[in-house]
């Protein structure tokens, strides 16, 4: 939400490398801002940069040019792509990482900091699996315990770097849900380098964009789909963003008129495309879908033929053969 | 990371510990009565008390010693490259040693002048070998902060190694007769010919290495999350990389120097006491992983005096002997070793 007050601001900072006095420039210029209480998706086409962005925001790399504006120190927890290789690890040693940057050599937690940790794993739901040991845990319980080891570090500000990569759906929605409820309820200021774009589109309050020209465009997910951004900076290859499906060639030429409603007429449609046919209402051929309450079936009906089927699958099967 | 304290498994450790410096003190090539220890130790002069005072004794606490240091080298290694194949040894620590050891006796020895500043004092050789494998760790972490990547650093390594084992054959080759015996008779590995007064010298630089071990026990802990996460946790990666470098240094050096370069220790015994006490907090690893090395090493001794007889095997062929058949078990048990 662009009206609460920024947390991390940028002026003029340039990223990328600088190995030997031949620079290799990511991003320039950039004058990008996160505020408190916003979930914001960093996205972009792979090697674009995004990683070195992150990195230079959290302080592990510095910036060609320019100044980040952060608070204070022990500002941001990170969430990182890096693998953890100690996989003997116990999940609450793991998380009780986060406590680390206030504890002196001695590494001995107080009651506050068990309790900080205790919290962070009831927010992600890992009550059952404390004890267990990292290589015990599936991808997605790992992910949700190092969000838990940042959570546990308290900083108003989280990046993650690709949080929800090798997971599958479910998993991805819920670490998304779990992370805009962090923002809400927190009011934790969180950036998500992410690829998943239609979780993006649903659950970022606001996207940060980046183009091939070094720049990042800022805006709310709607805006920048009905203005083009995305397509110029993603140039899908068949991909409708706007419809948000994918593009099928109705390579068999053949229109077919659907008369249906509701979802059986939506996946009718869906399945008819799939398999090469166009929807045409002026067609000769026509597929009734004919929707009860606890039943669906399907009526080809063409010049000289009048067949119904149960499923989609014997429709589509049946539908070559009747029509050669 | 105080959730579990495994008291339990570090009472055994300490009770096997004890068990074996006692059996160490007693077993050997003259049978000593119990009897006896007690009244030497009490300030009786006998011809026990001799043994037990100048020869049993020294040796034995040089075995603790040494045990305890190379397996906090070996651990602090396989933490900091997050690599279960690190050892003081395997990066060339104890070749630079070796190096600075046959510089000292093959060079120094040649000069009277330098033999009399430098080699009659117990400091030289313990501070030549720990410069030696400080000067080798430090080259190699330079080249670990260049590549990054933990084989490459670990063929590296084992370059470096053979680069210093093959200047040491040119020293062998030039040296005389006499000093090649003394270097020769120093590779083998030996832990009983300590005198107490560099006894002494073992034991504070021993001690000083361990104490910066147990301090770093914090940033050891964040080692093991990598680079990355440590600097987002707010720790001074290079300030605490030169920490467990001059750890690891002074461990390996000082252990080199007095005993000989030990082979396995350092990579084995970590390993063992993470079966013991599977934990991946240092503040525990630390004083369990110690008292495994000391044990093993105990354990070697004992083995290496051939009963009835007053022949010694030397000490490296009884380490690898136990230590690669161990290690090798324990893979198989374990299907997957992890740091």
């Amino acid at each position: 939400m662009s009206e609460n007050k920024p947390i991390v601001k940028t002026k003029d900072v340039s990223i990328g490398y600088d190995q030997d006095g031949k620079v290799l420039c990511l991003f320039e210029n950039l004058n990008i801002n996160l505020a408190v209480g916003e979930l914001v998706c960093f996205m972009g086409p792979n090697g674009i940069g995004k990683t070195s962005l992150i990195r230079t925001l959290a302080g592990l790399q510095k910036p060609l040019g320019g100044k980040i504006l952060i608070p204070k120190e022990q500002a941001v927890a990170l969430v990182l792509t890096d693998k953890i290789t100690a996989t003997h690890m116990s999940v609450y040693d793991l998380i009780s990482y986060g406590r680390y940057p206030y504890l002196n050599w001695n590494i001995s937690l107080s009651d506050k900091d068990h309790a900080l940790i205790n919290e962070a794993i009831a927010l992600v739901h890992l009550e059952p699996l404390v004890d267990k040991r990292l290589y015990e845990l599936s991808d997605g319980q790992l992910q949700m315990a190092m969000i838990a080891k940042a959570l546990t570090q308290d900083t108003p500000v989280l990046f993650l770097d690709e949080p929800t990569a090798h997971l599958d759906l479910n998993n991805r929605v819920e670490i998304m849900n779990t992370l805009r409820e962090l923002s809400r309820t927190a009011g934790k200021a969180i950036l998500v380098a992410t690829h998943e774009l239609d979780l993006a589109l649903q659950t970022a309050d606001r996207i940060w964009l980046a183009n091939h020209d070094k720049k990042i465009k800022e805006g709310i997910p709607e805006d920048l789909v009905l203005d083009g951004s995305f397509d110029q900076v993603f140039q899908f290859k068949g991909f409708d963003l706007k419809t948000g499906k994918v593009h099928h060639k109705p390579y068999r030429h053949l229109g077919i008129n659907l008369i249906g409603e509701g979802h059986e007429y939506l996946w009718t449609k869906n399945a008819l495309e799939r398999d090469g046919y166009e929807i045409e209402n002026k067609s000769s051929i026509t597929i009734n879908v004919n929707t009860t309450a606890n039943s669906t079936s399907w009526t080809l009906a063409s010049k000289n033929l009048n067949k119904v089927f149960g499923t989609l699958a014997e429709l589509l099967n049946n539908l070559k053969s009747v029509l050669d | 990371m105080n959730r579990k304290k495994y008291w339990k498994e570090g009472l055994a450790l300490s009770f096997v510990l004890a068990l074996l410096f006692l059996s160490d003190v007693l077993v050997g090539s003259v049978s000593i009565p119990f009897k006896e220890v007690l009244s030497s130790l009490a300030g009786e002069s006998t011809t026990f008390s001799d043994i037990l005072l100048q020869f049993r004794l020294p040796k034995a606490i040089t075995c603790v010693l040494a045990g305890g240091a190379l397996a906090t080298g070996g651990l602090l290694m396989q933490t900091l490259f997050r690599n279960p194949l690190a050892g003081p040894d395997v990066l060339g620590l104890s070749s630079g040693a070796s190096l600075m050891v046959a510089i000292l006796v093959f060079i120094g020895q040649a000069n009277t002048g330098l033999s009399l500043l430098l080699f009659n004092n117990p400091w030289s050789i313990a501070l030549g070998a720990s410069v030696g494998s400080g000067l080798i760790f430090i080259l190699i972490m330079a080249i670990a902060h260049y590549i990054r990547d933990n084989t490459s650093l670990l063929i590296i390594g084992l370059m470096v190694s053979a680069v210093t084992s093959s200047l040491v054959s040119v020293l062998q080759f030039i040296g005389n007769a006499e000093d090649l015996q003394t270097f020769m008779i120093w590779t083998l590995g030996n832990v009983g010919s300590t005198s107490w007064n560099e006894l002494i010298v073992l034991t504070v630089v021993v001690s000083c290495g361990i104490a910066i071990a147990y301090f770093s026990s914090k940033s050891l802990n964040i080692w093991l999350l990598g680079e990355n996460y440590a600097q987002g946790l707010g720790m001074k990666v290079d300030r605490s990389r030169f920490w467990i470098v001059v750890s690891t240094g002074l461990l390996t050096g000082a252990v080199t120097a007095f005993c000989g370069p030990i082979a396995f220790v350092g990579l084995a015994v970590p390993h063992l006491v993470r079966l013991v006490v599977p934990t991946t907090n240092h503040k525990i690893l630390i004083p369990a992983v110690i008292c495994g090395g000391a044990s093993l090493l105990l354990l070697c001794d004992l083995l290496a005096q051939i009963p009835g007889s007053t022949q010694v095997l030397p000490l490296n062929a009884v380490t690898s002997l136990i230590g690669a058949p161990v290690v090798i078990w324990m893979i198989i048990k374990s299907k997957r070793i992890r740091v």
